[in-house]
């Protein structure tokens, strides 16, 4: 079970839980869209595993592992 | 005709990607005049909108992603909104904040900070055909009930839906004052607010400061830029002023990181119930589709490559014949300048310095033209994002991103373009490192003196029967600059552009047709910069050296030598010989004077600090005469050591390989050759390029460091070559 968005797999999906990491990092992923509740999905990784490309709200975003690994996701059941 | 009225001033904002650009063409008719923002690199785009009867002025805001002022750019936008800046002294009178239709609801955050900027709005929903192939739904009108403002929904790209905006812009009276804000913060928010807005009115601030706007800003964004200026103008009570309205946010239980984003984002799902609707799956996209080829592990490298492979043949050979048509036009000019003109300061002036600095600022046109045009294509079509996507993770450990891969490369073909193409580079520490980078990649102004020096000192020999020793030669030449850059990255980390390793969030756009006339019209914008800013550089450094060159000129020297050769030449057996002697003659005085002007004595001044380079003060002149551009050492070297030959040229080879110290021993060793080579790998020796730092980092110290540090590693880097060769070579 993924605990962060680093640790999904191509294909997988999950919901922002939180953020955590620091307040710059956290201000722009909330500006972009990443707020709790709303789901994200791994569309793919660049050919060196990093960075990875998501999608959340409808659009296309591309982040590393290093700043993936900031936006924690809700336990699946 | 209406008595004459004040211009109407409106501000276009909205987020990259958005089609902006094209919106400004389509409302204005044209591209615009280009400037700068005073002190900052941040580009300020103004015209005229087109068929007003009301005059109105257009000003293309940066595209951004939130207003929360962190980057220049957003910065400006701030401060345009707060008339608080000397190009824009008053707040626009309307602003029109552009959407993506299909990003609506990423979109609809910065235009929401927009709508609280308390000035009256229309919101022009761009690109509605691709929301509308994507299956999704808007209701505009529904959308504008609810904001309180006129939406628009456009395609910019085709004109459609620009002449509304345009009658709604040129109507009788514009509105006077913006609608509510319709975002909704908690109430402890709006009474902090008002709280902080009270305490400011008491204050005495500039009246920006004063603004509701710039207070909301700096209650929202601890730490930046909006409550640095108040407590920089407003000192301790201002302080104090935000102490008390945080804390009554702190009291409220809320968190001040995590405030706007979500009152912002809640606001906008209920702003869009109803209002965007989504088909029950999503569909896969043509950018979708597109991207399973192009992003994929093999074939995705495959196209990276040949795209890269392509922008590298476009710069370097493809602009090849109009830089030497420029050239070939320049040096005839020169030739026919000198045929009717006396010979004398005047004609040298002209040849030696005009004619050949603007041909030396001209000459780099087509190569800023061809890479311009490719990144202006690759950047409106969306492949920029992408191949900054597949090349990150071999920049991120050295402190850059996958944006920098495309300027560096261009630097193999001329490090100007390559400088002016990390425009494209949004983190400013990254942008930095990438401009110090760039004048390492091996250019093609090196090529002229890796030619003459390997063609007159590196044996044609084969190696391990069919590498050409030769070949190996140049082709580590070409390694060094990239290696020892690497090298640098890692220092520059560590020391100058030290801090947290910068954050790479960077949105894929949908692929879209580029536009020629967008395409078009940015080409013109660069190449008129260039030649404006860095030209009028360029030009003057290259008449100081021209003067260095030339001066002093005492008509003894011409006498003495011309004495010399009186007798021979009058003994010649024939008018052949005569002519070849007096041909020798010229260029034995061309060298005389050369020997003796301020460059000459410089050269004997600076002999002791690089004869550990195992050079003469002839070499040391010949590099310090480099400075505009490197392949003049070749020129220089010719003048000196008395020959007219280009670096191909037999002559000039046979000439260097006969140039002797004073003791008779030979000049030019395997060690000198291999030293001046690796100088010129690592030295800063182009005033074009430094220009470029110059201008683009808008201040004179990033240039005169790039010419100190580069300066020191060439010498350190040919000293080292120099010293172990001649240990290994004997």
């Amino acid at each position: 079970m993924a605990a962060n968005l680093s640790e999904l797999k191509k294909g997988e999906r999950g919901i922002v839980h939180d953020l955590s990491g620091e307040a710059e990092l956290i201000q722009r992923l909330l500006e972009l869209g990443l707020t709790d509740g709303e789901e994200v999905e791994v569309l793919r990784f660049a050919p060196l595993g990093d960075p990875i490309e998501i999608r959340i709200r409808g659009y296309n975003l591309s982040l590393r592992r290093h700043e993936a690994r900031a936006v924690l996701l809700e336990p699946t059941p | 005709m209406t008595p004459a009225t004040r211009t109407r001033r409106v501000a276009l904002a909205g987020n990259p990607n958005t089609g902006k650009t094209t919106i400004f063409n389509q409302l204005t008719g044209h591209r615009g005049r280009v400037g700068n923002y005073a002190g900052v690199t941040v580009e300020r785009k103004t015209a005229p909108i087109r068929s007003m009867t009301h005059p109105a002025e257009l000003i293309d805001l940066p595209g951004m992603y939130s207003i929360s002022a962190r980057s220049p750019d957003e910065m400006v936008a701030v401060d345009v909104l707060l008339g608080n800046r000397r190009e824009d002294p008053e707040p626009p009178d309307v602003l029109l904040i552009v959407a993506d239709a299909s990003n609506l609801e990423r979109n609809l955050f910065l235009a929401t900070q927009l709508m609280e900027a308390g000035i009256p709005f229309a919101l022009l929903l761009n690109m509605t055909d691709v929301a509308a192939a994507n299956g999704i739904g808007l209701d505009a009108d529904k959308l504008s009930g609810r904001i309180g403002a006129p939406v628009f929904p456009v395609v910019g790209n085709r004109g459609e839906g620009i002449e509304p905006v345009r009658r709604w812009l040129d109507r009788e009276a514009l509105p006077s004052s913006a609608p509510a804000p319709p975002v909704e913060f908690p109430a402890a928010f709006d009474e902090a607010l008002a709280l902080l807005v009270e305490k400011a009115a008491a204050l005495d601030l500039p009246s920006p400061d004063r603004s509701p706007f710039l207070l909301r800003r700096a209650l929202l964004e601890t730490g930046g830029m909006a409550e640095r200026r108040l407590v920089r103008d407003g000192g301790g009570p201002m302080e104090e002023a935000l102490g008390e309205a945080r804390a009554h946010l702190a009291g409220a239980g809320i968190n001040p990181v995590t405030l706007e984003a979500k009152a912002r984002y809640t606001s906008i799902r209920s702003l869009l119930a109803d209002v965007l609707t989504r088909p029950r799956e999503r569909r896969e996209t043509t950018s979708d589709r597109i991207d399973r080829y192009l992003l994929h592990p093999v074939l995705g490298l495959a196209v990276f490559l040949a795209v890269m492979l392509v922008v590298f043949q476009m710069i370097y050979s493809w602009s090849a014949p109009a830089m030497d048509g420029i050239e070939t036009a320049f040096g005839l000019l020169g030739q026919w300048v000198e045929g009717v003109m006396p010979e004398g300061p005047l004609t040298s002036f002209l040849t030696g310095g005009v004619i050949a600095g603007v041909g030396g600022v001209l000459v780099f046109l087509p190569q800023i033209l061809a890479l311009f045009l490719f990144i202006s294509i690759l950047e409106d079509c969306g492949y920029m994002a992408r191949a900054a996507f597949l090349a990150d993770r071999l920049f991120s450990r050295l402190g850059m991103s996958g944006r920098s891969f495309i300027p560096l490369l261009s630097s193999f073909a001329c490090a100007i373009p390559g400088i002016m193409a990390t425009r494209t580079i949004g983190d400013p520490r990254s942008r930095l490192a990438t401009m110090m980078l760039a004048p390492l990649m091996s250019c093609s102004a090196r090529l002229p003196v890796y030619t003459l020096m390997i063609a007159a000192f590196v044996p044609p020999a084969t190696v391990g029967g069919v590498l050409n020793l030769q070949g190996i030669v140049l082709l580590l030449m070409y390694l060094v600059g990239p290696a020892v850059a690497v090298v640098m990255a890692l220092i520059f980390r560590k020391t100058l552009f030290k801090g947290p390793k910068p954050t790479f969030l960077m949105e894929l756009p949908p692929y879209r047709l580029p536009l020629p006339r967008v395409v078009g019209g940015r080409l013109v914008d660069r190449a008129g910069a260039f030649v404006k800013k860095a030209g009028t550089v360029i030009l003057a450094v290259s008449l100081l050296v021209w003067a260095a060159t030339y001066y002093p000129r005492p008509d003894d020297v011409a006498a003495q030598v011309g004495a010399a050769y009186a007798e021979s030449i009058e003994a010649a057996p024939n008018e052949q010989e005569a002519a070849a002697l007096e041909a020798e003659r010229d260029q034995a005085i061309a060298s005389a004077y050369v020997r003796q002007s301020f460059l000459g004595r410089a050269g004997h001044f600076i002999e002791p600090a690089v004869a550990p380079l195992g050079w003469d003060w002839r070499i040391g002149m010949a590099v310090v005469a480099s400075f505009p551009a490197r392949e003049v050492v070749v020129a220089t070297l010719g003048v000196i050591f008395e020959s007219d030959g280009d670096e191909g040229s037999a002559d000039l080879q046979g000439k260097l390989q006969s140039a002797q110290w004073e003791d008779g021993r030979p000049l030019f060793t395997l060690p000198v050759a291999f030293s001046i080579m690796v100088f010129f790998a690592l030295c800063a020796q182009c005033a074009a390029t430094l220009a470029v730092i110059g201008r683009e980092t808008n201040s004179w110290r990033w240039p005169v460091f790039s010419f100190a540090y580069m300066t020191a590693l060439a010498w350190i880097g040919a000293f080292i070559t120099y010293q172990l060769l001649r240990l290994f070579l004997g």
